[in-house]
């Protein structure tokens, strides 16, 4: 049990770096992203291309940081793989987003558009890449370490954990300590006001996007470095993700944070009762009664 | 001299209908001036209209020399004029000193000095700089909202009802602010429930009613016209 807990932290702590680029772009840009997902598998699989072909292309020395089951390409991989999809991310927005904005379209036509968005997405990974389960570094032994408690745990897990707590630290001292991060915070806070101050609220929203997918993207290479790529991934991870939104109060990022532990959780201990092919519906579960019961989740106000 | 000028403007929120028609307004100097009226005659929109949020669809309003009738809110500021809005005027979740902050976004130059003066005009605020602005009370809220305002070191604010849902003692506070904001050389354009005590402290009154000029003159004339005072000034 202590076990699935521990795997559900690991887990959470991916599904959080999707929904806090999630919730960002809710509160900011005002609208359900469907798309999300596909800035998680996009992120994977540009990482993919880097490791593996890109690097060994141009002649950089394999390695690994034993126990890791990765080593200096991936250190390069991930930054770019978050770069690469902030660039989409924004591009996204500016060619169809923004368009939908200017004409003043609701919530839901941008929900939809961005459905749409993530079809396109997924099907051109599909057709570069295939649909076969990839590794990063295929068949490799990934022994696991003998916790306390009886936990195992492989090393790579360990890491996982620590990259996203970092990832979320650099974006809460961005938040609070810089100019831009606060006027996202203020631009959050009151948009009109925002205007009525001379933040151009444009900028903010590219910068958001720039974030929310750059965080999934770190969510996708961290994924794929756990388990493995597959198109589908970022798909499977929506409801997760939006599951962690509503809990943590949709427009909070902390909330989110909180919410990615509680559903990685929910959904791993779950598999010591159902099938692990049950997982999504456990999220999704969780999604509906929290609708349900409390939709303003749990930081929101009456 | 005459620092803001609106020049018979028409303008509102939709194309097909106008919230204010043919308005005209002017702002010397070192003035205060109350524009006082009935609600929804169009207060809060003329001064939307003079920061841009509104673009008016006839009519010019000019900044000392220069057009600024079509300008973004951003570019308004720029040249020197400051907003404060009606309601929502500070950002909730962040604290006095980061709204403060954000008032002084489009500044590239050392403001240091700036949030110092706001502080010396505003004690409190001072004190609670690590407060966030949604724990505030009604009145430092409206200290808040002008401080921000203030960071630009306007020469032109538009305060839309600050003593709006303010306590009668705050209410007399937040009007010895805005005197002294206007002897440190700002002019000012107020929108006034509080008509009366607006007039008081304001060197000429607008009255304004369905989107029109019902009447202007100095402040002691309006206070004084018996008609202005039924209809407007309660009694
Ligand atoms: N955002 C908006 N969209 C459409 N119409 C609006 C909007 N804001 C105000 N109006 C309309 O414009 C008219 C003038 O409103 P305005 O807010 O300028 O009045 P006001 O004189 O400031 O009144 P109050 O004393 O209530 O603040 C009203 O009929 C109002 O319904
Ligand atoms: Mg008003």
């Amino acid at each position: 049990m202590i076990e699935l807990i521990v795997y559900g932290i690991v887990l959470g702590s991916i599904i959080a770096l999707g929904a806090i680029g999630l919730t960002m772009v809710y509160r900011i840009v005002g609208f359900a992203n469907f798309a999300h997902g596909e800035f998680m598998t996009g992120g994977a699989y540009v990482a993919l291309f880097v490791v593996t072909i890109l690097l060994p292309w141009i002649g950089f020395p394999d390695s690994r940081f034993v126990p890791l089951s990765f080593g200096w390409r991936m250190v390069i991989a991930f930054p770019i793989a978050m770069a690469v999809v902030a660039i989409l991310a924004i591009a996204l927005d500016k060619i169809l987003y923004k368009k939908l904005r200017a004409k003043k379209s609701g919530p839901v036509i941008l929900a939809m558009a961005s459905l749409g968005a993530s079809f396109i997405i997924r099907m051109t990974i599909l057709i570069i890449w295939g649909s076969d389960y990839i590794f990063y570094r295929p068949g490799l032994m990934r022994p696991a370490l003998d916790l306390p408690l009886s936990v195992k745990i492989r090393p790579d897990q360990i890491f996982i954990f620590c990259a996203a707590i970092f990832l979320v630290i650099l974006l809460h001292l961005f938040l609070k300590r810089t100019k831009m991060g606060k006027a996202m915070r203020a631009t959050a806070d009151n948009t009109d006001l925002a205007l009525v101050t001379g933040i151009d609220t444009e900028r903010i929203i590219a910068w958001t996007w720039a974030i929310g997918g750059g965080l999934a993207a770190a969510g996708g290479v961290l994924y794929g470095i756990d388990v493995q790529l597959h198109p589908g991934m970022g798909w499977n991870f929506l409801i997760p993700i939006f599951a962690a939104t509503i809990l943590g109060s949709i427009g909070n990022i902390y909330g989110a944070l909180i919410g990615g532990f509680v559903i990685g959780i929910a959904q791993q201990v779950s598999t010591a009762f159902l099938a692990p092919t049950y997982k999504l519906a456990v999220a999704f579960m969780i999604m509906i009664l929290i609708l349900l019961i409390r939709p303003q989740g749990i930081f929101g106000k009456e | 001299m005459t620092i803001l000028k609106v020049d018979s403007v028409s303008a509102g929120y939709v194309p097909e209908s106008n919230i204010l028609h043919d308005l005209s307004l002017e702002l010397n100097e070192g003035e205060i001036v109350s524009v006082i009226g009935p609600n929804g005659a169009g207060k809060s929109t003329l001064l939307k209209t003079i920061f841009g949020l509104l673009k008016p669809k006839s009519g010019k309003i000019q900044l000392k020399n220069e057009v600024i009738s079509g300008l973004k809110p951003f570019r308004i500021a720029q040249k020197g004029v400051s907003y404060v809005p009606q309601v929502n005027n500070v950002f909730p979740s962040l604290t006095i000193q980061e709204n403060l902050e954000m008032g002084a976004f489009i500044r590239s130059d050392d403001y240091s000095d700036t949030m110092e003066e706001v502080y010396t005009l505003f004690p409190v605020l001072k004190e609670r700089k690590n407060q966030k602005a949604g724990q505030l009370s009604g009145g430092q809220r409206q200290m808040v909202a002008m401080g921000r305002a203030l960071m630009l070191k306007p020469e032109v604010l538009l305060l839309d009802e600050p003593s709006a849902g303010l306590a009668p003692i705050f209410v007399s506070s937040i009007f010895d602010k805005i005197k002294e904001i206007n002897a440190t050389g700002v002019s000012i354009i107020i929108v006034e429930q509080n008509a009366k005590e607006a007039l008081k402290m304001s060197h000429r009154g607008y009255v304004l009613a369905m989107g029109q000029n019902v009447l202007d003159d100095k402040s002691d004339a309006l206070l004084a016209n018996e008609e202005v005072g039924r209809l407007y000034l309660g009694g």
